[in-house]
């Protein structure tokens, strides 16, 4: 009877059409909504990605990798000294301005990193040496400060501009996750980045550590804890820790979840809606096939089968309409859109629940339908 | 006709001792307490095999509901069906949808065709609930509808088709799985006379073969000469019951 189902669902073309429209409007929605929540978290974390160090050692009352507390000099040799550390780097991270060569101001992440090790500096380099940091005057810039500090004709490897009244030159062009707060990542050795940032007690935004081989990671940070009594995170826990904090503390979740929500109730009504009328319209002829002799089980599978046919088919275009808007809306980073696949699966899973709950309305219609209303006229 | 119809009829006195459906004491009544409405009282009907019995009575009188009943769609409040030996109130209600599935035909009044599936399809589906392959069920149902003259019309939708074409696939799909007993509601309702009796000569036709009965519900006199017998129902009784010619006049 599968086929039966298959040809009652594409023939009553407007019903379909509707229920289509309906369960791509929801996946879509969700999608969408669901890749720029989690492109935004992405961007809240990009301090973290873009620095790609294993362990984390913070103020012990840090909230989220932006909010910086900074650490007395010292934080480095006591992290050291801690057992099963392989090596532990200290990181400076600050907003400081840039003046451009036409005058104008820009705000810039500014990154100080390990001059001997480099540890902390971005994954991929797209122009220029990233070792040519630990010349004089040196820094490298990422994408996105290209295009804030005057555009690839003014910004370009040898290029200078100042910060905080300092020259800096660019030695290197790098590809980094942009942040939450949008600012272009600049990057610098960590002292020359004490020296050109104004006086403060305390510098030291972060270390960066790695456990020796053999030494599992959180056992590791377990101990850094207990012998420094200081914060200390793996990379997981400190992205974890930041999304946690911005979920809780700004209307982000609230605001996403209720336009997924959305997504999901609207997707059910229209579903559901439609796939009662669609029963009841065809509640004569679901008699006829009850009084020839089809349980109200094999009447369930056919209302079943149509919806998940129908439900897989607007779960795929859905997937593809948002997948399109990411690709033309979000392309080159302007929007924050990270589809996953956990996303897709969960969203899939949800498009399930839908069909099936919409499909459970006219299911109970069906066994409670007496075949006997075929013999009424 | 008629003179074949009373030779049909005096070789039935003859050759059909055996019931094939059996009603005894048979009550039933809808609503409770003081709205309870008594609708068959107490009805004994017996149909033998090979035999085509017309249903008629006034609006109301349980003809329909007695329909039901035999049909195991409706459970009698009292007395049994039986039919082919099964007694129908032994039955749970999944043994009644495949008895049902498995023996018994129906032609409903208003066709109840599936508008998106083609008469060939739509006259398959009593097989392809039996769980026939699709090919299977659609090629037997295609060799009926040429049977009953719609070999033409085949691929054509329930929309596209007269009353009377589209009452010729109900047709086809109640004799496709090949059902013990055909039980008709007003098949001729919406058909003019010519078409009316040319449907009931195909169920006749279908239905006089010892091993096979019909029941037909019917307001419609032009079609009386079709029954072996009539039986007249009033106020959920059985009236009278009319045999042989005595029925047409």
């Amino acid at each position: 009877m599968n086929f039966v189902a298959l040809k009652m669902l594409f023939g009553d073309r407007a019903k379909y059409l509707m229920l289509l429209a309906g369960l791509t409007f929801s996946t879509m929605l969700i999608v969408q909504q669901g890749s720029i929540f989690w492109g935004l978290m992405t961007w809240s974390m990009s301090g973290i990605t873009n620095v790609n160090a294993p362990i984390w050692v913070t103020d012990p009352n840090i909230n989220q990798v932006e909010e910086i507390k900074p650490l007395a000099d010292t934080a480095v040799t006591r992290v050291r000294s801690v057992p099963g550390v392989k090596w532990a780097v200290p990181l400076y991270k600050g907003v400081q301005r840039a003046r451009l060569r036409d005058g104008n101001f820009e705000q810039i992440a500014l990154v100080g990193i390990d001059p001997s090790t480099l540890i902390g500096r971005p994954h991929t380099i797209m122009e220029g040496k990233i070792e040519d940091l630990r010349a004089p005057e040196a820094v490298a810039v990422d994408q996105l400060g290209v295009e804030r500090l005057g555009g690839p004709d003014k910004v370009f490897v040898g290029a200078t501009f100042e910060i905080n009244d300092h020259r800096a030159r660019i030695v290197a062009i790098v590809k980094t996750q942009k942040s939450f707060q949008n600012f272009p990542f600049v990057y610098m050795t960590y002292e020359r980045a004490l020296s050109i940032t104004p006086a403060e007690r305390r510098k030291l935004s972060y270390v960066l550590v790695s456990p020796m081989e053999g030494v599992p990671t959180e056992q590791l940070v377990r101990r850094i804890r207990k012998e420094t009594g200081l914060g200390a995170y793996t990379e997981e826990q400190f992205g974890w820790k930041t999304i946690g904090w911005i979920l809780k503390n700004t209307g982000i979740g609230v605001n996403f979840g209720t336009t997924v929500l959305l997504g999901f109730v609207v997707g059910m009504a229209i579903a559901g809606q439609t796939f009662y009328l669609f029963t009841v319209e065809n509640l004569k002829q679901f008699g006829a096939l009850k009084a020839i002799g089809a349980s109200t089980g094999m009447l369930a599978r056919m209302i079943l089968l149509q919806s998940f046919t129908v439900g897989v088919i607007g779960y795929g275009v859905g997937v593809g309409l948002a997948t399109l808007f990411g690709l033309t809306v979000g392309s080159g980073g302007r929007l924050p859109f990270k589809e996953t696949w956990p996303l897709l699966v969960g969203v899939f899973v949800a498009l399930l629940m839908i069909c099936s709950l919409s499909s459970v309305i006219s299911i109970r219609k069906l066994a409670k339908l007496e075949p006997a209303v075929v013999f009424r006229g | 006709m008629d003179k074949r119809l009373d030779q049909n009829i005096q070789v039935l006195e003859g050759e059909f001792p055996q019931w094939l459906v059996r009603a005894t004491g048979v009550t039933k009544a809808f609503g409770e307490g003081h709205t309870k409405i008594p609708v068959l009282k107490g009805v004994d009907l017996e149909v033998a095999r090979g035999e085509v019995l017309l249903l008629v009575g006034p609006s109301g009188s349980g003809k329909t509901t007695l329909l039901s009943v035999i049909a195991g769609i409706l459970d009698a409040d009292d007395g049994d069906v039986t039919i082919l030996g099964e007694t129908i109130r032994d039955f749970s209600p999944a043994e009644k949808t495949r008895f049902r599935r498995d023996h018994l035909g129906f032609i409903f009044q208003q066709y109840h065709l599936l508008p998106t599936l083609t008469a060939a399809e739509n006259a398959a589906v009593p097989l392809l609930i039996r769980g026939v392959s699709k090919q299977e069920a659609v090629a037997r149902a295609e060799e009926v509808l040429r049977t009953v003259g719609m070999g033409g019309r085949l691929a054509a939708l329930p929309t596209k088709l007269s009353g009377g074409e589209q009452q010729r696939v109900a047709i086809a799909r109640a004799l496709v799985g090949e059902p013990q007993l055909l039980l008709c509601d007003e098949p001729t309702a919406s058909l003019d006379a010519e078409t009316g009796h040319r449907i009931v000569g195909q169920i006749r036709e279908n239905g006089k073969k010892p091993d096979r009965a019909v029941i037909i519900v019917t307001h419609d006199s032009r079609i009386f000469e079709f029954g072996d017998r009539i039986v007249h129902m009033d106020d959920g009784q059985v009236h009278q019951i009319q045999q042989g010619p005595e029925a047409f006049n």
